[in-house]
């Protein structure tokens, strides 16, 4: 099987990602090569959830696969089976776990960037979520992703190209690979095939992840996820009386709040445990204390990176909740409209039928656009708690 | 020789944080013990600077019997030795010594936080001195602070003083001797006025509390002093968020007793009952809107506004404004 077997839905970029592997080998062979076929620096855009890294990753397998003859990214090599498993040495990938990516940790990926390939073949760069760039970092990254060494390889992946994700000047220096929405049935085939999802829940999966992959995969595997969405979901009809604003709104907050702590708790306790360990906590015997000294600075920057982390986590459950409830209006203007195209949620076709009927198009626009203003104060470091109590009181109100 | 009035407790204990008061109480021990005996010196010592050979030097009698005052400093931080030796002291006290042990209540070792129950069993004099939080229990210091001065004060012109001067002991207490040497003693609020000017503190719950109710004028000139005394904006918003969704929360519950409805609203009742009074007048409608407008003013204070102190009062004006929504 192929390293493209994963990034599903996408024969286009496929096709363009392979011909430049098979450019790239033919460079690394020293033979004459089609100019412009293969770059040295990438920009991976497309919708949550389409699989920007997972194309990323796959290409970078495809550029450092060592199979004699055949295309490239066989899936079998050795190189190929490192790349996909996150542990070749010639692959880097930055995957910001925090709100932003900071221009310290830019800067050291730009030295590292510029070594050679330990294998010969490239040295590759994957910046997942360069939109979480800093304007600091992008500026950092700059230079080199336009002028790498030779044999160096930069894959940023983003949301979209727009000024707003990831500034002009790193774009203008990049080739674009634009990735679609995957169709609902790739997506219920590749959870069967890679997660052995039942036929069934795969195809109802696909059906309402709005075409994110990750999503899909986690709804089909973890039954608390589908809680969460089935609690989500039944907002919109719960909001009656003005006294419904605040048991629903707290139901989101708090689901977040809990979220981020089961997600994290136990990675942060042994993180906390190996960090004392290594500054020399516990030891006995003569120069412990003096061993110790810096721990209490390293333990608060320890604490500072994962209070980021926590906030990151409860922001994207958050959006997730409301990118959920954004698709259910937009099934009641389309149910309303009469369109025939398909619902973001199909299980839920009833509900939109109810809403329909009892709203206007106008009031259901201003639900839609209250939780497109809830997403976008999210971002701008509002409480998150005075944000979706503001949210669901204009949910309530229309 | 005459025997003295007044003996001095040989033994005594300062306990608590406040500053001013344990200064009194250090200064009221030398006073006894040098009405005992002129002559008695002070030492102060931190305990953590001490070792016990050195405190059993200073607490034993001197060859002529001069008396002597020691004073203990921030015995919460005191180790196993020092505070065994204390204790040790504690039973049997030497005769012309008067030992002053501050101590805060608190202190981190097992010893140090026993040290308070331990001297009061060996019957030390304890002084308390608490800190003072409650606006009552600072009315009635300022009410002695100036009984002490020998002057009178006015409800008015205490109420009037503590808005102008803060919360600090030190300068009420200054502030309120002062003004008893200032007038004949009998100080009304014009008196007080004639000195003091302005706000010392106001917090954003006090911008808050004023705007939920619809006063715009009192709700305007606190945000002003606010941002002249430099409270942090984000404090302000925040206070003003919290404010309008407590009544929201509140009013969406309908009436009801206080008592039993704390517990679902997830909080105490005095703020449920306090919520209920500034619900009057509030519509749906009108709280709806509110919300909307502190949420947004969340971000703006946050960096999207040009200028924040403008997004408050602009904030400020829109929730009374929301507060008449019919």
């Amino acid at each position: 099987m192929t390293v493209w077997a994963d990034v599903v839905g996408q024969p286009d970029a496929v096709q363009v990602l392979s011909t430049a592997a098979e450019a790239a080998a033919d460079l690394v062979a020293g033979k004459p090569t089609t100019p412009g076929a293969m770059t040295h620096a990438w920009l991976f855009t497309g919708p949550p959830g389409s699989g920007r890294s997972t194309a990323a990753k796959a290409f970078a397998a495809a550029l450092q696969c060592v199979a004699p003859g055949g295309p490239r990214g066989c899936g079998d090599c050795a190189a190929c089976r490192t790349v996909l498993a996150g542990t070749h040495a010639d692959v880097r990938v930055v995957v910001p776990e925090g709100l932003s990516i900071s221009v310290a940790e830019m800067r050291a990926l730009v030295q590292l960037a510029a070594r050679r390939p330990t294998t010969g073949r490239w040295q590759i760069v994957i910046v997942e979520d360069a939109d979480r760039l800093t304007e600091g970092a992008a500026n950092a990254l700059l230079k080199a992703v336009e002028e790498p060494p030779d044999r160096t390889v930069f894959l940023l992946c983003a949301p979209s190209d727009h000024p707003e994700d990831v500034s002009v000047t790193i774009r203008s220096r990049c080739r674009s690979i634009a990735l679609r929405t995957p169709p609902a049935a790739a997506i219920a085939e590749v959870l069967e095939r890679r997660d052995g999802v039942e036929p069934q829940l795969a195809g109802w999966a696909a059906s309402v992840c709005g075409g994110h992959i990750g999503r899909a995969r986690r709804l089909s595997t973890d039954q608390a996820a589908r809680e969460r969405r089935e609690s989500v979901l039944a907002i919109p009809l719960a909001l009656r009386r003005f006294s419904d604003i605040f048991p629903n709104a707290d139901t989101l907050v708090k689901a977040a709040e809990a979220e981020a702590v089961t997600a994290n708790e136990s990675r942060n306790a042994s993180e906390t445990e190996a960090l004392k360990t290594a500054m020399g906590a516990g030891g006995t015997g003569k120069g412990t204390a003096s061993a110790t000294r810096g721990a209490a600075g390293a333990l608060k920057e320890l604490e500072r990176r994962q209070k980021s982390r926590a906030t990151r986590t409860q922001r994207d459950s958050l959006d997730l909740a409301l990118v959920d409830l954004m698709g259910f209006y937009r099934d009641v203007l389309v149910t309303k409209s009469g369109a025939e195209v398909a619902l973001n949620h199909p299980d839920r076709a009833a509900d939109a039928t109810t809403a329909a009927a009892s709203w206007t198009a106008e009031s259901t626009l201003r639900r839609l656009e209250a939780v497109l203003s809830c997403r976008d104060a999210l971002q701008q470091n509002v409480k998150p708690r005075i944000a979706i109590e503001a949210m669901v009181t204009a949910l309530h109100r229309g | 020789m005459s025997a003295p009035a007044v003996t001095p407790d040989p033994l005594q204990l300062v306990l608590g944080e406040e500053e001013l008061l344990v200064e009194r109480a250090v200064r009221a021990a030398l006073d006894t013990a040098r009405a005992a005996d002129p002559q008695a010196d002070l030492s102060r010592v931190r305990v953590t600077e001490l070792t016990p050979p050195e405190l059993a030097e200073l607490l034993s009698p001197s060859l002529f019997a001069e008396g002597r005052v020691v004073v203990l400093e921030a015995a919460q931080e005191a180790g196993k030795e020092i505070a065994e030796a204390v204790v040790a002291y504690a039973k049997q006290p030497a005769d012309g010594i008067v030992l002053v042990v501050q101590h805060t209540g608190g202190g981190r070792s097992k010893v140090a936080k026993e040290l308070p129950a331990a001297l009061r069993k060996a019957g030390a004099a304890v002084v308390e001195c608490a800190k003072i939080t409650k606006p009552g229990d600072r009315d009635a210091f300022v009410r002695e602070e100036v009984r002490r001065a020998g002057g009178k004060i006015e409800p008015a012109a205490l109420a009037a003083l503590v808005e102008a001067v803060g919360s600090d002991l030190r300068e009420l207490a200054a502030a309120a001797a002062q003004l008893v040497a200032d007038t004949d003693g009998r100080i009304t609020e014009a008196e007080v006025r004639r000195y003091h000017q302005g706000k010392a503190e106001v917090t954003g719950f006090a911008v808050a509390d004023k705007t939920v109710v619809g006063d715009l004028p009192g709700a305007l000139e606190a945000l002003r002093w606010a941002m002249q005394l430099g409270v942090a904006h984000v404090l302000v918003a925040d206070a003003l968020a919290e404010g309008v969704r407590t009544v929201a929360k509140v009013a969406s519950a309908g009436r009801g007793d206080p008592f039993r409805m704390a517990g679902d609203l997830g909080m105490p009742p005095w703020k449920v009952k306090r919520a209920q009074g500034q619900a009057r007048g509030w519509t749906p409608a009108g709280l709806a809107e509110a919300m909307q407008v502190v949420a947004g003013l969340n971000a703006e204070v946050k960096g999207m506004a040009a200028d924040p102190e403008y997004a408050l009062e602009r904030a400020v004006l829109r929730i009374v404004r929301a507060h008449e929504l019919p």
